[in-house]
C-alpha cells in the first residue's frame, strides 16, 4: 500500500488509530561546476535558475523517500503533519530537511 | 577607444551594470506577465493558510502537493542593494526579487494540484532560503529559494 502524506494533523476521511512518533529523511546537496557556472552567468541578468530548481527537487524528493522508509520499517502506513526547512551548511551546498509523524490510519 | 583600454575594469563593470539593468528589466517584466496570466487561470482553485472546517464534505483523497522555485537578482539591483546596505532604509529591488519567486512556488503547487483533479488547497506553508555561492555572507543575497507546499483535497463527487 502507498504511504500517504498530508501537513495536516489527520488524513481526512480516515482516522488515526496509531502514532508511531517523529519520522525524518535529509539530504545535503552540493551542485556540479557545469551547473554553477551557468547559474553564475545567470546571476548577471537575473531570473530563474532552472538548474538549481531541479536539484533541490530532487533532493526534496530524496529526503522524502528516506522519511517514507523510516515511517515504513515503523509500520505506519501514513505521514502527517510534514514540514520543510532549508538550510545553507556550508558554501555552495544545501541541506533539505523534512520531517512529520508517522501513523497508522484505518 | 585609448579610454577603454586605459580602464578596462571599469567599462566591464560599466557593461555588466547596463546589461544587468536591461536585462534583469525585460526579464522581470516576461515573468510578472506569465504569473498574471496564470495567476488568473488558477483563480478557480482556492488555496488556505488554515486547515479547519475544510472536511464536513466527503473527501475522496488528500495529496501532498508543493512547488519550488530559485529566482537570482539581476547585476544592477545588487549593486542598488549593496548601496542600500550603506544608507539603511527599504531595500526595494530585493522586494520583487521575493515576491515573483513566491508567487511563482505557488502557481507550481497550483499546477501540481489541478492535474490531480483538487478542489482546495489548505494548509499553505511558505518557506524561504538564501542559497547560491552567497548563501553564507550575510550582507550579500545572490539568489532566493522560495518552496510553497499544503494538502490537496480532492471532494467525493455527490
Amino acid at each position: 500500500m502507498r504511504m500517504i502524506f498530508t501537513n495536516i494533523e489527520s488524513v481526512p476521511g480516515k482516522t488515526v488509530v496509531e502514532h508511531m512518533g517523529l519520522v525524518q529523511g535529509s539530504t545535503v546537496r552540493a551542485k556540479h561546476v557545469g551547473r554553477d557556472f551557468m547559474a553564475s552567468l545567470k546571476n548577471l541578468v537575473g531570473g530563474e535558475l532552472k538548474g538549481y530548481t531541479e536539484l533541490l527537487q530532487d533532493s526534496r524528493e530524496e529526503a522524502m523517500n528516506r522519511m517514507a522508509e523510516q515511517a515504513q520499517k515503523m509500520g505506519a502506513n501514513a505521514i502527517v503533519n510534514i514540514r520543510f526547512a532549508t538550510s545553507s551548511v556550508a558554501q555552495g551546498a544545501a541541506e533539505l530537511f523534512v520531517y512529520g509523524t508517522a501513523v497508522r490510519i484505518e | 577607444m585609448d579610454i577603454i583600454l586605459q580602464y578596462p575594469d571599469l567599462f566591464i563593470f560599466l557593461f555588466l551594470v547596463c546589461l544587468g539593468y536591461g536585462a534583469g528589466t525585460w526579464v522581470e517584466k516576461r515573468h510578472y506577465a506569465s504569473i498574471k496570466a496564470r495567476e488568473e487561470q488558477f483563480l478557480n482553485l482556492p488555496v488556505v493558510t488554515g486547515s479547519k472546517g475544510f472536511f464536513d464534505r466527503p473527501i475522496e483523497k488528500s495529496v501532498l502537493v508543493s512547488g519550488n522555485v530559485v529566482v537570482s537578482i539581476d547585476y544592477f539591483k545588487r549593486l542598488l542593494a549593496i548601496l542600500r546596505n550603506i544608507f539603511g532604509g527599504p531595500v526595494k529591488s530585493y522586494e520583487s526579487l521575493v515576491d515573483r519567486a513566491r508567487r511563482e512556488a505557488i502557481l507550481r503547487m497550483k499546477d501540481t494540484a489541478s492535474q490531480l483533479g483538487a478542489d482546495i488547497i489548505v494548509n499553505l506553508r511558505l518557506e524561504t532560503a538564501a542559497i547560491g555561492q552567497n548563501a553564507n555572507r550575510k550582507r550579500q543575497i545572490g539568489s532566493v529559494e522560495v518552496i510553497a507546499y499544503g494538502t490537496a483535497l480532492i471532494y467525493r463527487d455527490t
